[in-house]
Formats: structure tokens, C-alpha cells, sequence
């Protein structure tokens, strides 16, 4: 496998390089960033019998076309769609043999919104702060993947993989997120009760940023309207409520401190789902009580 | 310290805990006295990012740790005993006083230029807490005289290195950004370099001086 690399033909509307990101700056201002949805990078990668964190690309809504240059192994987990190896059809959660030359061309998606594609190996990038991760709202990390690149492969690991695919549940209809309260939750009039009541739909202005939302505005109590919020740590998964009304729920690129109020958060067993959303789905907020 | 109430913590999601505390002389010593138990307790051995502001500590803990089960309080105990200038490094930026805002803030201060440039180079500064942009430090110690609110409407761009205040804070900005601080000066010291370590020159904690160029 030495030498062999993965030559971008198209990167569709936006691919990424992304690992399991950079924790541990968050005090100097840098995020943790990221694959969004790390658990479909963490099952393409034991495809492939990687190292969970191996770097591996984050497809936005299909499009990516590549050549294998030498031979590579790769997987791809998340969001579905028709994909080609060739001219064949291939299936997702799934072990790839690409001999070199062999073109691997993912279709538009048809349900989620990013697709990872893990390769034997990983993809071999300089590392900054620990990781190969793109911060979109940093700035860290390699720039997005452009047509022409040539993406070299590290060493294979000394496993090989142990089955052909992951059977994986078809997503659902309707996402749902699961919260529990947050920090400033007694801000808001029974903010949990009309989070759970509302149809929220996800706005254009969606990225690895926020997930924003738009649907009945959330009101304050007569206590809290107009007080001042000094900046405060925010997480992933956090659901914070602007001035607006419309609440923004934090991706894997979020700023580290935020200065309006968190009502509620996203369980972490629902990152995933969070990172899968589009612009135009209907989501909704249900008790985050049970785990899944 | 005595009177100073009990640090409130509050669950924030699967994965952190919020402390909220008094203010910033209060976040400044948990933080400190969290980072030395990371250095030796195993209590602390699940926390992945501390995360100081004005009012609160944010801890976020590795996904198989229990947030909830940080000794919170016994750290915040130990504070007097382990918030001893963890990091005392002092670091001292040279500065070009001739930033854009300048006349406006001797104005709104009553002062001469000279004079706003005197206090904001006779204060010994503390990185209170980072989070803006990367390596962006809020630094407390400014000389009250020298509070002014920020800008009606932030600039659409402030230069890399500008030295800058607002409220009770002073700082530089790293990289050209939007911004709405008022501008001192200039300082041609690298604040983040992710080639460098530590990558921020500027982390809580750590002292700063101003000197005019």
C-alpha cells in the first residue's frame, strides 16, 4: 500500500478532510471540531480496520468522485446514496477493493446529508494541534478537498477487516433529537414543553457550525427579557436561543463560548442525527430521558 | 475567600458540567486549581477542555466519564492551596501606539493621548479567559479610567496584531477579524502559531505587560 493515494476528480459540493477532531484547546479559543457525524466515520473506519480516528473524508450531499492510485481498500458510512465503483453498483457500510485506476463516484444523497468515506490506512494529511481535521469556523486544518488533489494513504494497520458490511437501520422519516435541560433553561416560558410541542424546520443556514431552526418563537419570562448573558463554554449539541426566538443548535465546529442563553441540549447518542439533518427537513424535540 | 458562596454546578448535556461562580477572580482560581488536579488527581483524569469565562468554568469530560461526578467541590476547596500562579509566566508585548481609536478614547476618558497610552502600559495584566478566536486572550487589569464601551457597530475588519479595549477588558486580536474593541495600537508578536508550543502565546493565567514602542 506504500505510495498509494486517492486522486480527487470531483469533490462534489464540499468534501472535507476529517478525523475524530482536536479537543483540548478549547481555553486558547479552538474548538474541537471533527467529523460531525463521528459515529459513521468510527464504523467506516473499522471497515476497513483502521484506527476509529483515522482521518477520513466527509462527503456533503454525494458527489465526490475518486481514483484509486495504487490499490486501496475503502468503506463509506452516513448518509446513502447510489454509489459506482466503475460502472457497478456498491453499497454502503461496506468492504471496497479498489484496484488502481479504479474510479469510485458517489451519487447525490437520498436521505442524510454527509457520507464518510474511510480508506485503509487513512488519509495522510499534516496534522495541526493533534489533528487532521478541517475547523470551518477556525480555520484549521487542510483546506477542502479540490479537484486534482492527490491525497496520499498512510501505512495499512496490522489488522485486516473482519467482515464485508455493517448492517446499519434505515434512518427515520422524522428526526427526532432528544434533550434535557440546559443551563438557562429558567429563562424561557416551559421551554422544554414548546420545544417538544413545536415543528421545527432547518433553515439554509445550516453548517458544521450551527444547526439553525425556524418555527414559533421561544419567549422569555418577563424576568429574563432584555438581561445580558455574559459569554459563557458551549458544547456540542447545545440549543441556544437568540434574540429571535429561533433556536441553533451547535454542530462540531461551534465557538467555544457563546453569549446567549442555553435552554436545552442534545444527548450525545443523537450527534449523529444532528450532523444528518438538511436544510428543509422537519425535526423534532423529544424528553431526552431514555437512552438509545 | 471564606464568605465567597459555594461554586453552583449545573449539568450541561452527557458530556459537561457549567460551575457557575461570582466572578472572575472566583473562575480565575477554579481554573487554576482544576488544572492542577488534572496534573495529579485521578478525579480529574476524564476532563478533555476547561473552558474559563467571566462568570462560569465550563468542564467537558471524555465520553466514557461522568461529568457529574467531578469533586467540584473539594477542588474548589483546595483553591487557596493550588490556584498559586500556576502559570507565572509574564509576557511582555511591545506596542506601536497609533491605533485608529486612539484620540476617541482619550476623549471619552477625559485624557491626553499620552495619558491613555501611560495607564494602558502601567497595569500588570491577567488572561482571564480566551474564546472569541483562537489565541484571542480577555485580559482583566485595565485601568478603570480606561473603560469605554465598544463600537455602535464592530468593524467589518481589524487588523492582525491590533491591540484593543472595551468594558473592563483589553486584548490583541490575532488574526484580522470583524471586531468592535477599540484600538489602541498595534503589536507585531505572533499570538497564535499551531507550530509553535504552546500554540497561544497568551492562556489564562498568564501575565501580561504593554510597553510603547
Amino acid at each position: 500500500m506504500t505510495g498509494a493515494a486517492l486522486e480527487v476528480i470531483d469533490p462534489g459540493l464540499l468534501t472535507l478532510v476529517e478525523d475524530l477532531g482536536r479537543p483540548g484547546w478549547a481555553h486558547v479559543g479552538v474548538g474541537r471540531s471533527g467529523a460531525a457525524d463521528a459515529g459513521a466515520l468510527r464504523l467506516a473506519n473499522r471497515l476497513v480496520a483502521n484506527d476509529e480516528g483515522a482521518a477520513g473524508l466527509e462527503v456533503l450531499l454525494g458527489g465526490l468522485r475518486l481514483r484509486a492510485v495504487g490499490d486501496v481498500t475503502v468503506a463509506l458510512a452516513g448518509a446513502r446514496g447510489p454509489t459506482w465503483l466503475d460502472d457497478r453498483p456498491v453499497g454502503h457500510e461496506a468492504v471496497l477493493e479498489l484496484r488502481s485506476g479504479a474510479e469510485l463516484r458517489l451519487g447525490t444523497v437520498t436521505s442524510g446529508l454527509r457520507t464518510y468515506v474511510a480508506v485503509r490506512g487513512g488519509i495522510d494529511v499534516p496534522s495541526v494541534l493533534g489533528s487532521r481535521s478541517t475547523d470551518q469556523l477556525a480555520g484549521l486544518g487542510p483546506d477542502p478537498v479540490r479537484a486534482g488533489d492527490v491525497l496520499a494513504v498512510g501505512p495499512a494497520p496490522a489488522g485486516w477487516p473482519v467482515v464485508d458490511l455493517a448492517p446499519v437501520p434505515a434512518p427515520p422519516d422524522r428526526v427526532e433529537l432528544p434533550v434535557v435541560r440546559g443551563p438557562h433553561a429558567d429563562w424561557f416560558e416551559d421551554v422544554l414543553s414548546r420545544l417538544q410541542a413545536g415543528d421545527w424546520r432547518v433553515t439554509p443556514a445550516t453548517s458544521r457550525v450551527a444547526v439553525r431552526l425556524t418555527g414559533p418563537a421561544l419567549a422569555r419570562t418577563p424576568d429574563h427579557a432584555g438581561r445580558e448573558l455574559p459569554s459563557e463554554g458551549l458544547v456540542l449539541g447545545a440549543v441556544q436561543v437568540p434574540p429571535d426566538g429561533q433556536p441553533v443548535v451547535f454542530g462540531v465546529d461551534h465557538p467555544v463560548t457563546g453569549g446567549y442563553p442555553v435552554v436545552a441540549v442534545v444527548r450525545r447518542y443523537a450527534h449523529g442525527r444532528l450532523a444528518q439533518v438538511r436544510p428543509g427537513d422537519r425535526v423534532s424535540f423529544v424528553h431526552g430521558r431514555a437512552s438509545v | 475567600m471564606t464568605d465567597v458562596p459555594a461554586p453552583r454546578v449545573v449539568p450541561y448535556g452527557d458530556d459537561a458540567v457549567l460551575v457557575e461562580l461570582t466572578g472572575l477572580a472566583e473562575v480565575r482560581a477554579l481554573d487554576d486549581a482544576v488544572r492542577a488536579a488534572r496534573a495529579s488527581d485521578p478525579d480529574a483524569a476524564g476532563i478533555v477542555d476547561q473552558v474559563p469565562a467571566a462568570r462560569t468554568l465550563l468542564l467537558r469530560v471524555r465520553e466514557d466519564a461522568d461529568p457529574g461526578a467531578l469533586p467540584i467541590e473539594r477542588w474548589w476547596a483546595a483553591r487557596s492551596a493550588s490556584a498559586v500562579d500556576i502559570d507565572d509566566r509574564e509576557v511582555v508585548l511591545a506596542v506601536d501606539y497609533d491605533g485608529s481609536d486612539l484620540a476617541d478614547v482619550a476623549r471619552l476618558t477625559g485624557l491626553t493621548v499620552d495619558e491613555v497610552v501611560a495607564r494602558h502600559t502601567g497595569a500588570l495584566y491577567t488572561v482571564a479567559f480566551g474564546g472569541f478566536m483562537a489565541g484571542f486572550a480577555y485580559l482583566v487589569g485595565l485601568d478603570p479610567m480606561l473603560r469605554v464601551p465598544r463600537l455602535d457597530s464592530p468593524r467589518e475588519r481589524v487588523p492582525a496584531g491590533s491591540v484593543a479595549i472595551a468594558d473592563e477588558f483589553s486584548a490583541v486580536y490575532p488574526a484580522a477579524t470583524p471586531g468592535g474593541w477599540r484600538l489602541l495600537g498595534r503589536c507585531e508578536e505572533a499570538l497564535f502559531d499551531v507550530d509553535r508550543d504552546p500554540p497561544a502565546l497568551l492562556q489564562p493565567g498568564t501575565h501580561v505587560r504593554f510597553t510603547a514602542r
